[in-house]
């Protein structure tokens, strides 16, 4: 792929978040009923995982997403950018809360291997584009207002992810160009103590999030991965904290776990931007990348 | 694989099971916080607290969301009230002789919405009086559980 059509996927992915925010925008102005009135706290509604579920930045979390109580519908778009050493990583999409108990999404993630992917023989600019269907349900608690019981909200979802490249990925010995993550999260505010915790267990055949497609011949079995965050609030609208995402290992090479430090800031109930570091591991045939994630979020 | 799903959701069955348990027990009334000494103090003790229910009660009146259920009660007895209320969770020096949260909420038809909104207003009117966050955060943890006497909508 050249340089120009990987200009053009930014784009469209750029053209994909727009829309939604525009569409967003419009509906919380038309807003005249509290149907949509952004009734969730701030920053409970979580900012959008790199997979487009609500959470923190590379692990969903069991909060759902929006600012939609009960009683209320809520919805986000997002776009983020991933800039490690050598990669690049653009991914948009949007998401609707339904009633604080579904959570329905969609991203699509453009993996872009810039010059890795020439001395692949891919050509420079080699993208991998995923979608990722996803959805949420809520099971029991709160994270939010049950402060006096110790136990967290607790959701399960899936993720079904898409990847463009098929031909590629099973001629590298991969077995599937598609595959579903399902996973289970429990997420607590523990707010006397301003904290923030989630754990969520994830079943995946994901070889580096499923950007390399799923299982390989050798290995085709899902296995479970353990991700965390904690989040400490520093003001309402502002939360620094760490993630840590624990990845399979079947390819041929080396994959790594995933972890940031993050800074999330919400000026308003419809709009956040978290700001992190990355350390994305081995990734293909460059080790140690590391670099910026910066996620814009809007919705209500 | 449906082994370790077999797991999860026996892990997710227990779970629930100990949710459904504690969620029997009933909102803090008379809980109080005894392991911030300073607490009441960063609330400006009894006169701080005057002054942010003077601020709440303003806010409250402003906002749609949380007008109606204050702009026909007497203010004054319920701002003293709450500085009652207050005072005794942040461990000073009152008693809380106000009436019991359930059965005075139990016709206000209030939601999750207008829960949310009050809490804000607080959190508006305690920025206002420069009580530090993690301050906030210690009393509001106290107040969220009264959302299962209040909210009943």
């Amino acid at each position: 792929m050249t340089v120009t059509q990987g200009n053009k996927t930014r784009q469209r992915i750029l053209a994909i978040a727009a829309i939604g925010g525009s569409l967003l925008a419009c509906a919380a102005q038309a807003q005249t009923s509290s149907f949509t009135s952004s009734s969730k706290l701030l920053l409970t509604g979580g900012v959008t995982n790199i997979e487009g579920s609500a959470g923190g930045g590379l692990t969903p979390w069991a909060i759902i997403g929006g600012y939609g109580t009960r009683d209320q519908i809520g919805a986000n778009a997002f776009f983020t950018n991933v800039r490690a050493d050598d990669y690049e990583l653009r991914t948009g999409g949007a998401l609707v809360g339904l009633y604080d108990r579904v959570e329905l999404s969609f991203a699509q993630q453009k993996f872009d291997t810039k010059e890795v992917g020439g001395l692949l023989g891919l050509g420079n600019g080699f993208t991998f584009t995923q979608k990722v269907y996803g959805a949420k349900v809520k099971l029991f608690g709160d994270a939010v207002l049950e402060q006096d019981s110790l136990l967290p909200q607790v959701s399960i979802g899936f993720q079904r992810k898409e990847n463009d490249r098929g031909a590629l990925l099973r001629a590298l010995g991969i077995k599937s160009d598609k595959g579903t993550d399902f996973y289970v999260s429990a997420t607590k505010l523990y707010l006397a103590q301003s904290i923030l915790l989630n754990g969520t267990l994830r079943y995946t055949k994901a070889n580096q999030t499923g950007i390399l497609g799923f299982g390989t011949n050798a290995k085709d079995k899902y296995e479970a991965v353990f991700e965390g965050s904690a989040a400490l609030l520093l003001r309402k609208d502002l939360a620094v904290g760490v993630e840590f995402r624990q990845k399979p290992d079947n390819l041929p090479f080396k994959e790594d776990h995933w972890h940031d430090v993050f800074v999330a800031w919400a000026p308003t109930k419809n709009v956040s931007v978290t700001l992190a570091y990355a350390n994305l591991g081995n990734i293909v045939i460059k080790d140690k990348q590391k670099g910026t994630y910066l996620s814009l979020q809007v919705g209500f | 694989m449906l082994r370790k799903l077999g797991i999860l959701f026996a892990a997710v069955g227990i779970v629930v099971g100990g949710a459904t348990l504690t969620s029997s027990a009933h909102a803090q009334e008379g809980v109080k916080i005894t392991d911030d000494a300073g607490i009441f103090k960063e609330f400006g003790e009894k006169a701080g607290l005057v002054k942010i229910m003077d601020d709440f009660m303003i806010n409250l009146l402003k906002d749609p969301r949380t007008k109606p259920f204050f702009e026909n009660s007497d203010q004054k007895r319920v701002k003293e009230q709450l500085v009652d209320q207050f005072c005794f969770i942040l461990n000073g020096p009152c008693e809380y002789k106000g009436a019991k949260m359930k059965p005075i909420h139990a016709n206000l038809n209030i939601n999750r919405e207008n829960f949310n909104a009050l809490v804000e207003q607080l959190q508006v009117a305690m920025d206002k009086n420069n009580v530090p966050f993690r301050a906030q955060n210690k009393l509001l943890a106290i107040l969220a559980p009264m959302h299962r006497d209040i909210v009943t909508k």
